[in-house]
């Protein structure tokens, strides 16, 4: 019964998302007010039927429903509970449908945080929106339908993909899928723009909380998908350059983009056009994404079981709202009028070439991800585009942005004074090269790592110099205090986030640095690896609810004294008869030794994989750091919503007055 | 700056930048591309083929071939029930590496030898390496062990 109704409720929510999608629209071009106004209460309720329909789901996999051929098919009823839960999104119609969930979660809450924004504005947006969503109901209705019935019922379920119990995949669907479908609403903003002909440095203010929002999200969640691929494929890799990475960095990288234009078109009204473009395209690439993970054109543990009808119902959706926007774009670009004119040395210049190095490693993440599909089904031939590419290509693109960041945040609007930020980031650029000459000498090795690591200090440290120089003149230090609080939050954001991609760089410069040792031991013989030795002590099974482990019980020794114990194991699924190899992860002080166990051989020996990887944790708190940044940016009281509408509020009665 | 001023200079560094990426990616495409090839491709190939070019090989495990020198080398062949082409690989196997299973293999063909840096097994039947899956399912050899039935 519950099932029905999850059913049921989808059904009701796609006939909504129809009307939501016609009658505001309607209303904003007529100006009928009560069109209009039906938009809010309908994304909200859009929103919680399709939140009703997601719990039934849910219900169904808690209480192991096998009627359900989605829960038999991905569920298993000794499953620990969190993977009963989060094996709802584990499997192609579950993460559908929270994807719906989000889209509309984010419908709702435009709708409920929106009072300070101008009607028709709102009117649109919501329905764009719900074009969308209804695009994407009638996806998952047709051709993944989650709440499809077995008849007879089976008794027991065939289980979750091994790979995908974990605690890591448990929650980073949820935070790629707010990011991917966060930038729905900046699309649906930047499609009201163009309908409606009208866009100022307000419309701008309106999505910069969402698309900061979204940001914080993506980065989030390709952090969380980076770390769960080093621990659980066990070799120590953490990007691969798998398509189904790229997909996510792309969005990424366009969703920066779009970060930094929109705030030179709050500010100075300028790159309005360009701000409208990059918010389709980072939408887009997240369509995109969601094609390539989706549709089975790429076969990773991303895409399930592939069916091609799905594909290319996406593939439609995608033509549809890509194809749709870049034409209105086309059409009413021209209509919008260009905005304030800088010189190219200012922040609006260094924002603009943030965007031009943003956009082009963009671009090369998309041609090497797409090539080998667009020559497979050209000549049939068979290639695979891997990371000497992206790092040629990509890399290279990313080291002027670098080392721009902190130059560009030191510039003044309008006209900047190249000489005098340079001068500032003395130090900076001091400690950097210090850096370089120290890591090498101590490192040794290749130069590469030493090069990059000093760029990443020099990022770092030069974050903070236009904070430093701001609070520098106070006269003690309770004042020093008061003025570094006193800063716009927004400011502290952008220090913040710079700095985490310093810090990740430092991670990812590390690399360089790492030991990787692939050896057979004995029980209680030492292995050196960088400054440890490990030693296994035991071997011994262990018994868990749908999976046996074998666990190799080892120390971590540093001058003979242990520092740490891991417990790297062989894990086998009953169900799905499948092996797989539990890291041993200890982290000592920023980097972490990892252990994998790969055979125990009839004399006792362990083949084992180790690692010792200096620094390597920075990569995945650079992106925490990157994120708190972006939250901080939003808790920006100038980008609050409702601020806007005051200031208006404020010329009326002027000009009433 | 007037307005033609500016759009001048932002053409010009946009057509910079994009020119450096093109240069980048043509030359990356040069090394960083790798072609995958069933071993009777390769055996039809290797005249043709730059020396040392690296590329993907995949196929089944041949039964019968995987011999471990001593703990990390390990030698097997990969068939296509046509053709084998003989592998060498140091280091640790995936878990899933089996006799008769499919394997994509990465590396150089040195001397008729296959030398391999990085070896991928099968996850499962799902999760295969799809160039392996169509290339045993053009020879009629694909085992679709998805069925609906249930394993105990």
């Amino acid at each position: 019964m519950i099932v029905e109704i999850g059913h049921y409720a989808l059904v009701l929510a796609l006939a909504l998302a129809i009307v939501q999608g016609l009658a505001p629209l309607i209303g904003a071009i007529r100006r009928d007010a009560p069109l209009m106004a039906m938009a809010q209460p309908a994304a909200v309720m859009q929103f919680l039927l399709i939140g009703l329909s997601f719990a039934a789901l849910t219900h169904s996999y808690v209480t192991s429903d096998f009627s359900v051929v989605n829960v038999f098919e991905n569920s298993h009823s000794l499953k620990p509970m969190i993977y009963k839960i989060s094996g709802v999104w584990g499997n192609h119609e579950g993460s559908m449908l929270l994807w719906v969930l989000i889209l509309a979660l984010f419908g709702a809450t435009v709708a409920v945080f929106s009072r300070g924004m101008p009607d028709d504005l709102r009117a649109l947006v919501l329905a764009v929106q719900s074009w969308i969503s209804a695009a994407f109901l009638l996806f998952v209705l047709l051709t993944s339908n989650p709440f499809a019935r077995l008849n007879p019922a089976p008794l027991e379920g065939r289980d979750l993909n091994p790979l995908l119990q974990d605690p890591g995949l448990a929650i980073h669907p949820p935070l790629l899928y707010i990011g991917y479908v966060g930038f729905s609403i900046t699309f649906s903003f930047a499609a009201a723009a163009l309908i409606s002909g009208r866009i100022d440095a307000a419309w701008a203010r309106y999505i910069r909380p969402w698309t900061l929002g979204a940001w914080v999200f993506l980065t989030l969640g390709i952090a969380m998908g980076s770390y769960w691929a080093y621990y659980t494929l066990g070799w120590g890799g953490f990007w691969f350059w798998d398509p189904v990475e790229n997909a996510s960095l792309m969005p990424w990288l366009a969703g920066t983009a779009l970060l930094h234009s929109a705030a030179v078109m709050e500010k100075r009204d300028a790159l309005k056009i360009w701000t409208i473009f990059l918010a389709i395209l980072a939408f887009s690439l997240s369509l995109l994404g969601t094609f390539l993970v989706r549709s089975g054109v790429l076969t990773s543990v991303h895409s399930f079981a592939s069916d091609p009808q799905r594909g290319v119902f996406i593939l439609a959706i995608l033509v549809f709202f890509i194809g749709g926007s870049l034409a209105l774009f086309a059409f009413r670009a021209s209509a919008l009028k260009p905005g304030g004119i800088f010189a190219p040395v200012s922040r609006e210049g260094a924002l603009v070439l943030n965007n031009l190095l943003l956009t082009t490693s963009c671009a090369t993440v998309f041609i090497g991800t797409l090539y080998p599909l667009a020559l497979e089904a050209v000549t049939d031939e068979k290639i695979s585009v891997g990371a000497p590419f992206f790092n040629l290509t990509f890399g290279p693109l990313f080291i002027p942005i670098i080392l721009a960041m902190p130059i560009g945040q030191m510039l003044a609007w309008k006209r900047g004074d190249l000489l005098g930020a340079a001068q500032r980031l003395v130090l900076a650029c001091v400690l950097g090269v210090a850096g370089m000459v120290v890591l090498y000498a101590l490192r040794g090795g290749s130069v590469v790592p030493a090069i990059l690591a000093g760029l990443a200090v020099y990022l770092t440290i030069g974050s903070f110099t236009e904070i430093y120089g701001r609070v520098r003149g106070a006269k003690d230090a309770s004042s020093l205090v008061a003025r570094a609080l006193g800063l716009p939050r927004s400011a502290w954001g952008t220090a913040i986030a710079h700095a985490g991609v310093g810090l990740t760089l430092f991670g990812l410069a590390a690399t360089g640095w790492g030991v990787e040792r692939i050896v057979s031991a004995k029980i209680n013989e030492p292995i050196a690896v960088g400054p440890y030795e490990v030693v296994v002590t035991d071997i011994a099974p262990r018994d868990g609810s749908n999976y046996k482990d074998l666990v190799a019980h080892t120390q971590i020794r540093e001058g003979g004294r242990v520092v740490a114990e891991m417990d790297p194991s062989r894990r086998s699924f009953t169900t799905r008869t499948m092996v797989r190899t539990e890291a041993g992860i200890v982290t000592l002080g920023l980097g972490q030794v990892y252990m994998n166990i790969a055979d125990v051989r009839i004399d006792g020996a362990i083949d084992l994989r180790l690692y010792w990887k200096p620094y390597v944790a920075l990569i995945w708190l650079g992106a925490l750091v990157m994120s708190l940044g972006g939250l901080l940016s939003m808790a920006d009281r100038r980008l609050r919503i409702g601020i806007a509408k005051r200031a208006a509020t404020r010329v009326q009665t002027a000009a009433a007055e | 700056m007037t307005r033609k001023g500016r759009r001048l200079t932002l053409i010009a560094a946009a057509v910079a930048v994009i020119g450096v990426a093109i240069g980048l990616a043509l030359f990356a495409f040069r090394d960083g591309v790798v072609f995958f090839v069933t071993p009777s491709e390769l055996a039809a190939k290797t005249a043709e083929m730059r020396p040392n070019a690296r590329m993907r090989i995949g196929g089944l495990v041949l039964p019968g071939s995987v011999q471990k020198a001593d703990e990390r080398h390990v030698t097997f062949a990969i068939t296509d029930n046509q053709t084998e082409v003989k592998v060498t690989y140091t280091g640790l196997l995936p878990d899933l590496f089996r006799e008769g299973q499919g394997v994509v293999a990465e590396g150089q063909l040195i001397n008729g030898v296959f030398r391999a840096d990085s070896v991928l097994a099968k996850h499962d039947e799902k999760y295969m390496p799809r160039e392996v899956a169509d290339s045993l399912k053009q020879q009629g050899v694909w085992n679709d062990g998805s069925g609906k039935q249930e394993k105990k």
